[in-house]
């Protein structure tokens, strides 16, 4: 990607969320938002979220991989556990490379 | 001085939780220099986007080469969550010019509008736009600054250590943390589960449909239970 495209994507990106964070603050008395889309809101995280997690550990090299070989599909288990347990992005990071790093030594080439 | 004690309680309020910004913002610069960004650009992108999880999702995304369109839909879907707060607080943050509004706005972040929004609930007599502003600028010179040095220090860390894996660890601790009932459940597990089935797709424009469905699933699922609950 050239250095254009990356500053073209930062500010589409930013004037965007800047819109999505001022929107309500701004238009408060003049129009609500709706309710059937607070309660569509409530879901995007889960949603979003799981759906950039479940790929990244099945399709590791960008093909489907469910083998005991597949590395980040088994650490990804294991730092989801931690993730239940703990909710906490720094410990759940910490497991799972650590797991990935012994998986690779172990059983690497 | 009403207004500076109450910008001081919030810069207070906020404190706690750079234990957790902290990490996550050193986390994220070392993150985008690993996917090629320069020092500038990582500094940049910070200051312009200032959400973390959407410039995590973005970095996953130019790591697998995915198009440029992808990765802007990618990130305002994820950082859609952000007019709940905004529709939230704003009842707070209103007697105040456009631009102040759109000052407050640009800071906006989960932990500045979890700080605020509970100290607000427990405290009646209390500067809102205040202490908001000081807890969402604590917040967001925490941020730049932890970002900065991770910039630095993503220099040194090399690519066969597999970083790019902290991506998708980052975000399951983060949806976890979004699983409140059995509807936000089911959005999940159908987000990511098309996400997978649909990952062959060009453009990745499976992860949008994912998204998408997930969200639909969980309203669905919402809906027939407040019908049932109602017909009972």
């Amino acid at each position: 990607m050239s250095a254009e495209l990356k500053w073209l994507l930062f500010v589409a990106i930013g004037l965007g969320t800047f819109l999505l964070r001022f929107l309500f603050i701004y238009l408060f008395g003049k129009i609500a938002i709706p309710d059937w889309l607070r309660r569509a809101l409530r879901f995007v995280p889960a949603a979003a979220l799981a759906a950039l997690v479940f790929p990244a550990l099945t399709h590791p090299a960008g093909h489907l991989d469910l083998s005991l070989h597949n590395f980040r599909l088994l650490a990804g288990l294991g730092g989801a556990i931690v993730a239940w347990k703990t909710r906490n992005v720094l410990l759940t990071i910490l497991v799972g490379m650590m797991l990935l790093w012994i998986l690779e030594m172990v059983f690497g080439i | 001085m009403r207004m500076n004690k109450d910008f001081f309680a919030g810069a207070r309020g906020a404190m706690p939780i750079l234990i957790g910004v902290i990490p996550f913002a050193m986390i994220s610069g070392v993150a985008a220099v690993s996917v090629g960004l320069t020092f500038f650009e990582t500094v940049g992108m910070s200051v312009i986007v200032f959400a973390g999880a959407s410039q995590l999702a973005v970095f996953q995304l130019m790591s697998t080469g995915s198009p440029w369109i992808i990765m802007v839909l990618t990130a305002w879907v994820i950082n859609l969550r952000f007019t709940m707060y905004s529709a939230t607080l704003a009842p707070y943050l209103q007697k105040l010019s456009a631009w102040q509004k759109a000052l407050l706005a640009y800071m906006l972040s989960d932990q500045a509008f979890g700080i605020s929004l509970s100290h607000f609930v427990t405290n009646e007599q209390v500067n809102h736009r205040w202490y908001y502003f000081g807890a969402a600028l604590t917040i967001w010179v925490a941020w730049q600054i932890s970002a900065i040095i991770g910039a630095l220090l993503g220099a040194l860390v090399p690519s066969s250590w597999g970083f790019d894996f902290a991506f998708p660890l980052s975000f399951m601790a983060l949806m976890f943390g979004a699983l409140r009932d059995y509807p936000t459940v089911l959005a999940a597990l159908v987000g990511g589960i098309i996400a997978v089935l649909a990952k062959g797709l060009p453009y990745n424009i499976g992860l949008v449909l994912a998204i998408c469905l997930g969200i639909a699933a969980g309203y669905l699922a919402e809906d027939l239970n407040t019908r049932q609950g109602a017909s009972r």
